[in-house]
């Protein structure tokens, strides 16, 4: 069935966008990611203008997202407090980010150096994360019990203790500020939702448990996204309406089995699959650096 | 008498060119308006129409040159080119004027009945209704117009078809211009050219009026006039959805 989305200004097949949605939407739900990451380029290869996909991406996130955490707080999995001390720094982080944007775009080759760090970020992060998960992996099949990751590092130096119940942490509030901070400056530099460097971090930096993670990301990831959606839809218009229903009927779907899917895996097996969907995204960005493009050039929206 | 001998040949070389040029064209169109719904899957246009004459027609031969024309917008084109082993943007160019849809359907071989000079002057082949700025510092600038026309073409959005113009009895003419799905709304112009010997005889134009219409028209416009409230209802969509598919999974799967 083929349905004609207003602000896009093309014609798709309904099913083939429901079906995108529910299967980004599984993944979302599984490992606490938005999946903008893996739908807008899907989105431009079915033909939908690409300043249009990464609003309407935006929208969808926001269902999943909000479908998944409402599975995982029936499941007392998410830490709120957390979440909300993230989002503290994920705002500051932003503003800083969009700052760095203008800066680099006014120096030019602003593209570059995202993708770049980026390849090499998530490199770093999807190949480490694999090792250990692995590791943990082969420890526990040796009949050895997994031992608690919970070490005493620089993190439980800082001043301005917190106690986060959830996550069972009593930790300061700087590292969850830091890594909001963090997140925030890479979201509005590559304008992602920015789970993916998010849910490593809570793990290994943090020192989260990894079953909490993963509702903690979208929590905060469901009101990253709604200020991103806002943004694109009162400066741009680009917010399909009509794509979004499409997409986040599958999303919101998909991410309900998701979280019952990832609630069934082992803490390191989700790790792993998570990993492995890390080094995934990061050869794809590097082979689209490093191989030649079927088609050089490129058309964008004209004036300056 | 010389001197009128004179002037009867004089006029007589003015009168031909003139009975050549009381040859008209008068057209039509099976549709002046195209209406995209939710569910628009692209449209067909037949135009049709018949060469009038007052004198009988005259020598060299006759061709028809049918446009039809989306509204035009500028676009920024981008090349890559392999720098330090990585593919990156480097050279853009602004595109002035392209065409969002450009179809034209000839009677016969292009340039067999229009002279480049006539193209020229009216902009009829697909290479002509690409505008670059010339001042731009890209030194190969045609290398990005012919890139627009490559994609837009692949994208079903320009074409050529020589031949799609069925004449019968040198009179009456007829053609079908086929509109995409991913048609982009605006004031279209459909425009018909009478040649001879590649010479212009006649012109004709009408235009397409291609709106959305009914639930599309109005998105369209909340989107554009009440952005806030556009904004804030696609999140109440988006959070009303992962509400009822959390409350469904919870009554109906019990889990």
């Amino acid at each position: 069935m083929q349905i004609y989305l207003p602000i896009a200004e093309v014609s798709v097949n309904a099913f083939l966008l429901l079906g995108l949605g529910g299967l980004v939407g599984v993944l979302s739900g599984m490992f606490g990611v938005g999946g903008g990451f893996l739908m807008t380029p899907l989105l431009f290869f079915i033909g939908i203008p690409p300043a249009v996909a990464v609003a309407t991406e935006a929208n969808q996130i926001v269902a999943s997202s909000f479908s998944g955490v409402l599975a995982h707080l029936k499941r007392k999995t998410v830490d709120i407090k957390m979440g909300l001390v993230l989002q503290v720094g994920g705002l500051i982080g932003a503003v800083i980010g969009i700052q760095i944007f203008n800066y680099l775009k006014a120096i030019g080759q602003v593209d570059l150096l995202v993708m770049l760090s980026y390849v090499i970020f998530l490199g770093i992060i999807g190949t480490l994360m694999f090792f250990e998960s692995l590791r943990a992996i082969l420890r526990s099949r040796g009949g050895q019990a997994v031992p608690t990751r919970r070490r005493h590092n620089w993190v439980h130096n800082l001043p301005f203790k917190m106690k986060f119940r959830a996550s069972g942490l009593y930790i300061s509030a700087i590292p969850p500020i830091m890594v909001g901070v963090l997140v925030g400056v890479l979201a509005a530099i590559m304008g992602v939702g920015g789970g993916f460097i998010m849910v490593p971090a809570m793990i290994y930096v943090l020192g989260m448990p990894t079953k909490v993670v993963v509702g903690t990301s979208l929590f905060q990831i469901i009101i990253t996204t709604a200020f991103t959606t806002m943004m694109h839809a009162t400066t741009n218009y680009t917010v399909d309406i009509a794509l979004a229903v499409l997409l986040l009927v599958g999303g919101v779907i998909g991410a309900q089995i998701g979280t019952r899917i990832g609630l069934k895996l082992k803490a390191e097996q989700l790790r792993i699959l998570l990993a492995l969907m890390v080094i995934a995204v990061c050869v794809k960005l590097g082979l689209d650096l490093l191989l030649m493009p079927s088609e050089l050039y490129s058309l964008g929206e004209g004036g300056h | 008498m010389k001197r009128f001998f004179s002037l009867v040949a004089a006029l007589v070389a003015f009168a031909l060119p003139a009975s050549a040029q009381q040859e008209g064209i008068v057209a039509g169109l099976s549709q002046n308006a195209v209406q995209i719904t939710a569910t628009f899957v692209g449209s067909e246009i037949l135009i049709f129409g018949a060469v009038k004459r007052d004198a009988p027609a005259p020598a060299g031969d006759l061709g028809v040159v049918v446009v039809v024309e989306g509204p035009s917008d500028p676009i920024t084109v981008r090349r890559k080119e392999k720098r330090m082993g990585i593919w990156v943007n480097t050279d853009a160019v602004e595109v002035e004027a392209a065409p969002s849809f450009y179809a034209i359907a000839t009677s016969a071989p292009f340039d067999e009945i229009i002279s480049p000079e006539l193209n020229r002057e009216r902009d009829i082949s697909i290479p002509e209704s690409v505008r670059i700025l010339e001042d731009e510092t890209a030194t190969d600038t045609e290398s990005f117009a012919e890139a627009v026309i490559r994609i837009r073409s692949k994208a079903g959005l320009y074409m050529i078809n020589e031949g799609a113009v069925t004449m019968s009895e040198d009179t009456l003419f007829n053609t079908r211009i086929e509109l995409p799905s991913n048609l982009t709304e605006g004031d279209y112009q459909a425009r018909i050219y009478l040649t001879r010997g590649g010479e212009l005889v006649a012109e004709h134009s009408a235009s397409i009026d291609v709106r959305k219409v009914g639930l599309e028209r109005w998105l369209y416009n909340l989107a554009h006039e009440q952005a806030f409230l556009y904004g804030l209802m696609s999140l109440a969509i988006a959070i009303a959805a992962g509400w009822g598919a959390s409350a469904f999974f919870r009554v109906f799967l019990r889990s």
